[in-house]
């Protein structure tokens, strides 16, 4: 075990873990960022997509150790008040069914859309293919990428 | 020990009402509850309550704004949104003055809390609006004592009473005289013109705590001094453990516990890595005597059940059995035979399946995500052998259901441990676990034939050969049941040591796959348009005698009509290819146009067409999103999904080797909703079961190959 010192959300912390803790874990059962979801542990469904450093990144495949000074956003710091124009999309779209896999999914358009501004609905796929959904709501979320997209 | 199971409803007991300690007033839900009718609730302030104290009633606030307790579990379907929407129909509140909060598992209160077979808003349609209507009355009640006036002078609009002489009061200000007055009975409901709030597209009442991360999932639970435990579970199916060897998990940091139980082992720990490592480095020897099950063993028996005799012996039941198929089949010019499967599967919900159990001396406190509270609280009092009112459920926002958490082995496992340990617990599966610990969507074969005789159908046949479990009992009395003077069903099964469950529409959703791509092949045959034929055989079905046929033709025709319409099937685009389906299942009437483009020589779905008849429509936005998802599931199920076996041991384990559909293969799809003032009907899963034939008919018009396995995908690798 060994003390990291991690950047979640603009905030400092102090974490106790042994080196491989994946970050996932780190940020839902040490930080209590319960907001990124496990779904696979690895780097399959994107259940777990954070920020890190500005990229979409599975917190399932990266350990704490590795981390080093890099700064980290989950959805829980994603915009102060819950209205990053993507969550506005998501909410005007009513996206969520189950809604278990949506932060994972908004974290990874919120992302693509920062390198990508205005995609076509091709990009957008190919974009969001890597998160599973097993409610379906892939129409749901193509609709508010695009959407989103227009409204930055 | 004492069981409770779910009270009948009684009009007697309809309501209990109290004043709050705050102000305001609270309206149970006990609508179904047949005793104590009189006895008023205790007052309680709501405004105390939290995560840990979650009650079922409607709370008007002294500034008239409304709480409403959701009763039912919430998968994903959609009911937390829904079901309060009927009460504030007809309470006559503007939605934007509604709170909702998930119900608590209250049998005492509620009914059919329970979220499977698509039946929540058909079984809440009369009474949740009775319930908003009753308080309205009572409203009304209060504020015409108050005046010295007739309540009938008085009318509601948006929480606001209002008297003819243009007086007019907020319900917050006459909530607390309200809740004395007796209650009113007999009243009569909107009719569906008059709907303000039903037929309004309302969003999800969870989307700013989803879109936030908020804590609602049972994986999100957390209390003081709770541990975490992942269970070793046996790897195979029929294995059972013989010992283990812990000391390398015991010295792993942070794990502080192993405890085996029956042929399971815990692995007790801080935090959820800790438990997975600890896990990992247990040693364990399986007696794998028994444990002789592979899909090659599975798909022998059920051949040989289908080729052997449709006898007791060879295990059939029969389901059904009109005129004579036999001799139809002897007289026939030509009889077309076809024997469809399908794999196992897993459910694989996005949220792995968990539960949290505290048991102590005085309760047994479960959270969770869970389909069944009433099942799981009797089975964990059972195993515990407690008093049921001893047993204090609280179910938490699901990550998907689709018929596994319908199962409360979970919540039983939490249970065990926390009964061992004597610590708050909560069990989570890996995804590795979640996939192998079983009940899955059992394999399944159908074999069905038709007779022709001069150019005309004259028997049907459908024997069904599964894995354990068979087709329930209405099925036989769906299409094409009254269709064929000679008509027959019969089903068996091979007991196996895997174990199976619903999934999402259970046995419906292959079962279409398999009748409707043989429809379409003997429109084939015959020559004649698929469509025609299906219309033709459903009239026949109004003619005929049977009062046990379960859909209504004229309603099956009508969706039938409406997809063909609007997907103006026979003319795709150059390209394109179209295909056909019709089905009815959880009460609604389904069809369905599949249109695919072949891809580098794969079939890639592009678009889907679908005409659904669930009667009224409560709330489009949410029925958009439910039945979207049906079809997306059904395309994923019949092109990708198979799990396989070898000796007992499940033979895909997580994502990477279990293949679900993505954003890149799910279509565009159109749906038509029919317009009906007819009561609602569910819609978690009518719009699963249809699809995959419909895609299997396009594939067929594109290729000319007629699949009759899935995952249709192995057959173009
Ligand atoms: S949990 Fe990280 S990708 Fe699935
Ligand atoms: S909304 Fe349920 S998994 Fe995506």
């Amino acid at each position: 075990m060994a003390s990291y010192s991690i950047s979640v959300n603009g905030k400092a912390h102090t974490v106790t873990a042994d080196a491989d803790t994946p970050l996932l874990w780190v940020l839902r059962d040490h930080l209590n960022y319960v907001g990124t979801k496990y779904g696979c542990g690895i780097g399959q469904c994107g259940a777990c997509t954070v920020h890190i450093d500005g990229n979409a990144t599975r917190s399932c495949s990266i350990n704490v150790a590795e981390l080093g000074e890099k700064s980290v956003v989950t959805i829980e710091g994603l915009a102060p008040n819950g209205d990053h124009p993507v969550q506005k999309a998501w909410k005007e779209v009513d996206v969520p069914q189950c809604g278990y896999c949506q932060a994972g999914q908004i974290m990874t358009a919120a992302s693509f859309l920062e390198k990508n501004p205005s995609p076509s609905t091709s990009e957008i796929r190919q974009a969001m293919h890597g998160n599973i959904c097993r409610c379906g709501a892939y129409n749901g979320i193509e609709k508010a990428v695009k959407l989103a997209a227009k409204s930055q | 020990m004492k069981k409770q199971e779910q009270n009948g409803f009684s009009r007697r007991g309809f309501l209990k009402t109290a004043s709050l300690v705050s102000g305001g007033m609270l309206i149970g839900f006990n609508f179904f509850t047949s005793c104590d009718s009189d006895t008023p609730l205790e007052a309680v302030d709501l405004n105390s309550l939290n995560f840990n104290e979650f009650n079922a009633y409607i709370q008007i606030s002294n500034e008239g704004k409304v709480k409403i307790f959701s009763p039912n579990p919430e998968i994903g379907q959609g009911v937390k949104t829904s079901m309060p929407m009927l009460i504030a129909e007809e309470l006559d509140v503007p939605w934007e003055d509604v709170l909702v909060v998930q119900g608590k598992w209250d049998t005492d209160h509620f009914q059919n809390q329970y979220a499977g077979g698509s039946e929540g808003i058909k079984k809440a349609w009369e009474p949740l609006r009775q319930t908003g209507a009753t308080a309205k009355q009572m409203l009304i009640n209060a504020a015409a004592a108050r005046w010295s006036v007739d309540a009938s002078e008085c009318h509601v609009e948006n929480g606001i009473i209002i008297h003819t002489s243009g007086k007019k009061i907020g319900y917050g200000e006459v909530a607390v005289e309200a809740a004395n007055l007796e209650i009113p009975e007999g009243l009569s409901l909107k009719e569906p013109k008059d709907f303000k709030i039903i037929g309004q597209e309302i969003g999800n009442v969870d989307i700013d705590a989803i879109i936030t991360g908020k804590p609602l999932f049972g994986l999100d639970y957390k209390e003081e001094g709770m541990v975490y435990a992942h269970v070793l579970r046996p790897p195979a199916f029929g294995q059972t453990l013989v010992d283990y060897e812990d000391s390398e998990t015991r010295k792993t940091t942070g794990v502080l516990d192993v405890i085996s139980f029956g042929d399971k082992i815990a692995i007790i720990a801080e935090n959820n890595w800790a438990a997975m490592k600890g896990k990992k480095a247990l040693s364990t020897n399986w007696d794998s005597t028994n444990a002789t099950e592979s899909t090659d063993f599975h798909n022998a028996k059920l051949y040989a059940q289908l080729n052997g005799p449709l006898t007791e012996a060879n295990g059939y039941t029969t389901m059904r059995s009109d005129g004579d198929v036999i001799q139809a089949f002897v007289d026939a010019d030509k009889v077309v035979k076809r024997i469809y499967s399908t794999p196992f599967k897993p459910h694989n919900c996005m949220e792995p399946m968990n539960f949290f159990a505290d048991v102590t001396e005085e309760k047994v406190r479960l959270v969770g995500p869970i389909q069944t509270p009433t099942w799981t609280a009797n089975r964990v009092a059972e195993l515990l052998d407690r008093d049921i009112q001893e047993i204090d459920l609280r179910m938490t926002r699901m990550g998907g259901g689709f018929g596994r958490r319908l199962y409360g082995d979970f919540a039983l496992e939490a249970a065990e441990i926390s009964n061992r340990i004597g610590k708050p617990v909560q069990v989570v599966f890996s995804r590795e676990d979640d996939m192998t610990a079983g009940t899955y969507r059992p394999a399944v074969k159908y074999q069905i034939e038709a007779s022709i005789k001069n150019n005309k159908l004259t028997g049907y046949q459908l024997r069904e050969a599964g894995i354990t479990d068979n087709m329930y009992s209405l099925i036989p009395n769906f299409f094409p049941q009254g269709s064929f003077e000679n008509y027959k069903v019969d089903v068996a099964n091979y007991q196996s040591n895997i174990t199976v469950g619903a999934w999402r529409a259970p046995v419906t959703n292959f079962h279409a796959v398999a009748e409707q791509s043989f429809f379409d092949e003997l429109a084939k045959e015959l020559d004649v348009d698929p469509v025609k034929l299906r219309k033709e055989l459903i009239t026949n079905a109004k003619s005929s005698p049977s009062e046990e046929r379960l859909y209504e033709p004229d309603r099956l025709i009508g969706v039938i009509d409406l997809v063909v319409e609007k997907s103006n099937f026979g003319n795709p685009a150059p390209g394109r290819f179209q295909g056909f389906a019709s089905y009815f299942c959880h009460n609604t009437h389904v069809a369905e146009v599949a249109e695919i483009e072949m891809e580098n020589g794969f079939p890639m779905v592009k678009k889907v067409y679908c005409a659904i008849d669930c009667g009224i429509v409560v709330n489009p936005l949410g029925a958009q999103n439910q039945v979207r998802g049906g079809i997306i599931d059904g395309i994923g199920a019949a092109m990708y999904g198979e799990l396989k076996f070898v000796d007992g041991k499940p033979q895909s384990r997580n994502f990477h080797n279990y293949r679900m559909i993505r954003m890149m293969e799910t279509p565009e799809i159109e749906i038509h909703f029919v317009d009906s003032n007819v009561a609602p009907t569910g819609l978690g899963e009518p719009a699963l079961p249809p699809v995959g034939a419909a895609v299997n008919n396009a594939i067929y018009a594109a290729t000319g190959k007629r699949l009759t396995s899935i995952p249709f995908i192995q057959h173009f690798v």
